[in-house]
């Protein structure tokens, strides 16, 4: 099962084994990782599993590029958005995401 | 309340996210978590798009895994039954006959589907989803072509009529009504969804009433027999005409039950002791005039949260339950989003443009803005949730 790790502001990381056809946000879920609140339960439309993977990672990993609607929701995030924004509930999950590493935004809903 | 047990009955969306949600609050007693189907708390949104199309198989279902439930120390027993409440005694009664004491407890019973009161109803060809035996028999069911008749045109039926005819199936939709999601959302958005099907070949009839439903005892189906002598030829029926809240335990205990058990603005019944959430429970809400009765995630994980919160505070600085309600469907590529409850409006807004396939339609009742209904306008439908968010909170302050 491929690993994958997030990473906090403040430093620490959680790495978890996910389950390949899933997402990088149910990754997250399903172990309690926290940093990812996921609010609609990954339809793609809450923004709050908001996280950031740099570009090569993507490409490396054969991830998909962001749909219209993925990319009009991450204007929306608490965080505000960055070139490599992301919503991680859109990121399939497969073999070839095995070490990867993203790093997840201060928070995901207002304070 | 370290030491006092707290029992949590039904182990859906709700339930799961109680018991998660005590821990993050801080909760240290006991957990008990009782579920009657045999797997650990699933997604059950997919059931009808994702697992059905065959794009996510039941592994990747799971909310949690099961270190989660061990590390959280919380006690998950699937495959069980309650037999009922013995209030007097603060204890739920399994079918085993064992008993889980309680000093605070949780029902979170959730729905069950409506059933078609007509001749031919309980013939194997006939199905609902709700559960995932149910959605791996349709799924199975799906594996060869199919006539398939989908009755009622509700979130349910029409998601089951997208995938089944993605898939290649010849799919008619019946429906009481003059269109689709009549109960739910407002005459534009119905017309939209109606288009989508139509254009991908689902027949859909509407204003039809099912007189029976055809076929041999021991073998195939044949058909579904309307009012007035019409038949639709069939090989497989769905029924989707609603559900009911489970109300069955509350009501055997003595808790106030109308269409759904009765709740106060901190989600507790009738006894202070017992809490309900989710689609079993009926509460007051800011956002509408009447006690409200929800069947959404979201409703289930703010309750679930909200009651949690109430209970491992022990009822100080206790916050009524306000979250806005929002909804979602996915129809083909399509997405529609629901903010508010836009049921009872008296006057629409349009924004964007339907021919496009992006738009919005906001609802009034008066002067006041109920709901959003979006269709792939995401962002739209946030700002909704937010903007109705601070009118229901100024609304609660008033």
């Amino acid at each position: 099962m491929p690993q994958i790790t997030y990473v906090r502001t403040d430093g620490t990381s959680d790495t978890v084994e996910v389950p390949v056809g899933t997402s990088v946000m149910r990754g997250a879920v399903r172990e309690g990782v926290a940093g990812i609140v996921a609010e609609c339960g990954g339809a793609g439309m809450c923004g709050t599993c908001h996280i950031f993977l740099p570009e090569e990672q993507r490409l490396a990993r054969g991830i998909a590029p962001i749909h219209p609607l993925e990319d009009e929701v991450l204007e929306t995030t608490s965080c505000p958005r960055r070139e490599n924004s992301r919503l991680g509930c859109q990121l399939a999950v497969t073999e070839r995401c095995d070490g990867l590493a993203v790093d997840l935004p201060e928070h995901q809903v207002l304070p | 309340m370290a030491g006092s047990p707290i029992v949590i009955v039904g182990a859906g969306q709700g339930g799961m996210q109680a018991a998660a949600s005590l821990r993050d609050a801080g909760f240290d007693g006991p957990v008990t978590l009782v579920g009657a189907e045999p797997q650990p708390p699933y997604d059950r949104p997919p059931l009808s798009k994702q697992y059905l199309n065959g794009e996510v198989d039941a592994a990747a279902l799971a909310l949690r895994t099961p270190a989660f439930y061990q590390n959280q120390d919380i006690d998950l027993r699937v495959d069980t039954r309650v037999a009922g409440i013995d209030r007097a005694n603060a204890a739920v009664v399994l079918d085993s006959g064992a008993r889980l004491p309680y000093e605070r407890l949780i029902l979170a019973t959730g729905s069950i589907p409506r059933r078609l009161p007509v001749p031919g109803a309980d013939h194997p060809g006939v199905l609902v989803l709700r559960t995932l035996a149910q959605a791996r028999v349709l799924r199975d069911r799906l594996a060869a072509p199919r006539r398939v008749v989908v009755i009622g045109a509700g979130f349910t039926g029409l998601e089951v009529a997208a995938a089944a005819r993605s898939a290649g199936h010849e799919v008619t939709v019946i429906e009481a009504l003059d269109r689709v999601l009549a109960r739910a959302v407002s005459v534009p958005v119905s017309e939209h969804v109606t288009r989508l099907h139509r254009g991908r070949g689902v027949d859909i009839r509407f204003g039809r009433q099912v007189e029976a439903i055809e076929g041999e005892a021991d073998g195939p189906l044949r058909a579904v027999r309307l009012a007035g002598g019409e038949s639709v030829p069939a090989d497989l029926v769905v029924v989707g005409i609603g559900v009911v809240p489970d109300t069955a335990l509350a009501a055997e205990a003595g808790l106030a039950v109308a269409n759904g058990v009765v709740v106060d603005a901190y989600l507790r019944t009738s006894d202070p002791a017992i809490h309900a959430i989710g689609d079993c429970a009926l509460f007051p809400s800011p956002f509408a005039d009447d006690p409200l009765r929800l069947e959404s995630v979201q409703n289930a994980v703010d309750q679930a949260k909200c009651a949690a919160e109430f209970i491992a505070k022990d009822g100080l600085a206790a916050r009524p339950y306000s979250a806005v309600p929002w909804f979602w469907t996915d129809q083909y590529s399509d997405k529609l989003q629901i903010a508010g409850i836009t049921t009872g409006h008296d006057r629409t807004e349009l924004a964007g443009d339907p021919e496009q396939g992006r738009f919005s339609v906001h609802c009034f009742r008066g002067e006041r803005l109920v709901g959003v209904e979006s269709i792939n306008r995401p962002a739209e439908h946030i700002k909704a949730r937010r903007q109705l968010a601070a009118a229901g909170t100024l609304a609660g302050a008033v």
